[in-house]
């Protein structure tokens, strides 16, 4: 069951990218309400297809690559109907939903049915993804309001009112909104790290070893600290704050392709 | 009774002769009553601004109404005649008149559609108008009404929406820049004319900081009390940027007083906080080096001209959903004014007293069967004369009123009086034409002078009025 309804959200997902990226280009604002639906519509199957997978999986069976990216998407698009729901920030969507869809197509590029069910130790892990996905997801946030922020200087800059100058919020908004996606994310982040350095001394004996993935972490780790840092004391904010969460954002993205190669699948 | 317009305005009349026929508030009041004493102006409201000046009023008669407000315009200033005003002027009667209005109003007919300035002076108008009672039923309830369309018109149209002058389009850019404008520092470089109304209109959108410069101290501290703000001295203005989020110069100085090197020094105090420069001086005054400069968003005179001429781009397409409502608005109160018409209330009213006298008639009639066809006869009379008698007084009265300024109020009284308001009045021209002597109530004549023309009936004239 819950492939069919993971199918279902990734084809709602699709049309909803479809209609939001049109929004971008289009005065009509009815299509922001319809992306919208779409998007609730998919959040509705999306939540259904994780609960139907959790279900069917054992408490033992050890986290996969396709339910953390799964799980980001779910997360991504819950972040933006809470954001719209208080903000009514349409344009959000034309960010995030895309985003969502393609961490969506990457789970399903990793799904797989064979219960590889471990030890019970892994439930330790359990922990370690859920806190680290949760991390990245503000990260994410962070990278998506960076974008706007960038988008919006450009025009303000070069003098282009266009219909996307007409539709981004106001810069100190999106600087508001990147500082607070970090603020959230930098903690969990933290705690996700922790989590999987006990998780590591399970199953390794050592909290950490330093393999590349693991460094990469801890190098992210240190890069969001800084920004943050950096924002509080000397002025990392506005354009520099959207560039660097650009780049931490990317610096996030390795890591995770570091996991998936290092563990063909399975996160460690 | 017609409600006429009669006026020039942006559209049709040079600078020159608007200048001339602007009443001067302080006139005002004089000027209108000298409009309501011209024989046959029932009501009137004068509107006068810089790009219209336009009488509005309930006149007894058509041809003479015009004729006279015309003559009232050409008496304003002496160096005008009839003959220099006729090419300039135009006219509307009725339907076309209140149409008119209600344009206005909705600023469809200003110089730049969707300004917001054209409702407040049409408020003033009225409210001088109803101070000095120039304004009776008809125009109070057709200027209240303008003004509700208007509202409607800004709230279900984008027409107001965005910046279509060089002062707004700043808040407008600034509100890109700040979503909030309340905690934000205004710094004012020089105090020019623009300058000071984009201040203004930052202020009204909630900026509470303001902070002014100028070179005559004097002037700087006046500005400051007018804008609740505080004056710094004029050599302090490099300092002073570090802790401007908002920067308007508009000075004389043929040189750059900001430049690149300022910009760069008060970024890096704000912790790279974005600043929003605004020049509105010719010759500029920030220099253009400061673009390229992160978090700082200069723009110049013509940067704001540029966004103005954009944003009246979209507020044309949306002029159009705003006619559309006009003429909507137009019809419902067509239909008010019709329902207050004399002739139809006329007409129900005897209709309502024939079938209550009918009624009793047939009732005692059918209890006293014996009398005979003479005595049947004589009470039919007695019920007729009864009935007559007791609305003959209201009927003189409605028909002497009807061209009064208070008629409609009287219609109005009456439909109430004898409840004719579930009874539409029926308004076929057929039955307009009330005859009166054949019921014996020996009013006859007049009934038929208002008969014919309806005050929402608009005519021909102003077609072959309006001058090619």
């Amino acid at each position: 069951m819950s492939s069919v309804f993971f199918m279902l959200t990734m084809g709602l997902y699709f049309v909803s990218t479809v209609c939001y990226l049109a929004y971008l280009l289009r005065r009509a604002e009815t299509l922001s309400k319809v992306s919208l639906g779409i998007t609730a519509a998919g959040f509705a199957t999306h939540t259904v297809a994780l609960v139907a997978r959790m279900a069917d999986s054992s408490q033992a069976q050890l986290p996969t690559f396709h339910e953390a990216l799964s799980f980001f998407s779910w997360m991504l698009i819950l972040v933006f109907l809470a954001v719209e729901y208080r903000r009514q920030l349409h344009v959000l969507g034309s960010f995030i939903v895309p985003l969502a869809l393609v961490s969506l197509v990457t789970a399903a590029a990793f799904r797989s049915d064979g219960a590889s069910s471990l030890q019970p130790v892994f439930k330790t892990l359990w922990v370690h993804v859920t806190l680290s996905m949760l991390g990245t997801v503000g990260f994410a946030v962070a990278f998506v309001a960076g974008v706007m922020y960038l988008i919006q200087d450009g025009l303000l800059k070069s003098k282009r009112f266009n219909v996307l100058y007409a539709k981004l919020p106001a810069l100190d908004y999106l600087d508001h909104l990147n500082q607070q996606s970090i603020v959230m994310g930098f903690p969990l982040l933290t705690l996700g790290i922790i989590s999987g350095a006990f998780s590591a001394e399970i199953v390794r004996g050592s909290y950490v070893n330093w393999n590349p993935e693991q460094t990469w972490a801890m190098v992210t780790w240190g890069f969001y600290f800084a920004v943050l840092v950096g924002r509080l004391t000397i002025g990392w904010r506005a354009k520099r704050a959207a560039y660097l969460t650009i780049i931490g954002f990317a610096g996030v993205i390795l890591t995770l392709i570091g996991v998936v190669l290092k563990s063909h699948g399975s996160v460690s | 009774m017609h409600v006429i317009v009669v006026g020039l305005s942006h559209k049709t009349a040079p600078v020159e002769i608007r200048e001339k026929l602007a009443v001067p508030e302080s006139r005002l009041r004089e000027a209108l009553s000298r409009l309501c004493t011209y024989p046959g102006v029932r009501e009137g409201l004068l509107l006068s601004t810089c790009n219209r000046v336009e009488v509005y009023a309930v006149v007894e008669d058509l041809e003479g109404g015009y004729g006279r407000v015309q003559e009232f315009l050409a008496d304003t200033h002496l160096s005008l005649s009839s003959e220099h005003l006729t090419p300039h002027l135009y006219w509307h009667a009725g339907d076309r008149a209140i149409s008119h209005l209600f344009r206005v109003a909705s600023s469809l007919d200003s110089m730049i559609v969707g300004e917001s300035q054209i409702l407040g002076q049409i408020k003033d108008a009225f409210e001088v108008a109803l101070t000095h009672k120039a304004s009776g039923l008809l125009l109070n309830k057709i200027v209240k009404k303008a003004i509700s369309v208007a509202k409607r018109v800004r709230t279900e149209t984008k027409i107001a929406e965005t910046a279509v002058s060089v002062s707004y389009a700043a808040v407008e850019l600034a509100k890109k820049i700040f979503s909030n404008l309340t905690e934000k520092t205004v710094l004012l470089i020089g105090a020019g004319e623009m300058a000071k109304l984009a201040a203004r209109h930052l202020i009204a959108n909630g900026v509470r900081q303001v902070r002014i410069t100028t070179r005559n101290l004097q002037h700087g501290l006046e500005l400051a009390q007018k804008f609740n703000g505080t004056a710094v001295p004029f050599e302090d203005y490099k300092t002073e940027l570090a802790a401007a989020d908002i920067v308007l110069v508009s000075t004389g100085a043929s040189h750059y007083l900001v430049t690149a090197d300022d910009v760069q020094r008060a970024m890096r105090q704000r912790m790279n906080r974005p600043m929003f420069l605004i020049d509105i001086s010719v010759p500029r005054n920030i220099d253009p080096a400061v673009r390229p400069i992160d978090d700082a968003f200069l723009f110049d005179i013509d940067d704001l001209h540029m966004r103005v001429e954009q944003n009246r781009e979209d507020r044309l397409r949306e002029a159009a959903k705003a006619e559309q409502m006009v003429v909507e608005e137009v019809a419902v109160l067509g239909q008010w004014l019709q329902s207050l018409e004399v002739t139809p209330t006329i007409v129900a009213l005897r209709g309502r007293t024939e079938e209550i006298k009918r009624r009793e008639v047939e009732k005692v009639l059918a209890r006293l069967a014996h009398l005979s066809s003479e005595d049947r006869a004589a009470v039919e009379a007695l019920a007729s004369a009864i009935v007559n008698k007791m609305v003959h007084g209201a009927m003189v009265t409605l028909k002497a009123e009807a061209t009064s300024s208070s008629g409609a109020a009287y219609v109005d009284a009456a439909r109430r009086f004898f409840s004719l308001e579930d009874t539409p009045p029926a308004y076929p021209p057929a039955q307009t034409d009330v005859q009166d002597g054949s019921e014996g109530s020996g009013t006859g004549n007049g009934a038929n002078r208002f008969s014919g023309e309806s005050l929402v009936q608009h005519t021909t004239k102003e077609q072959s009025r309006r001058v090619s």
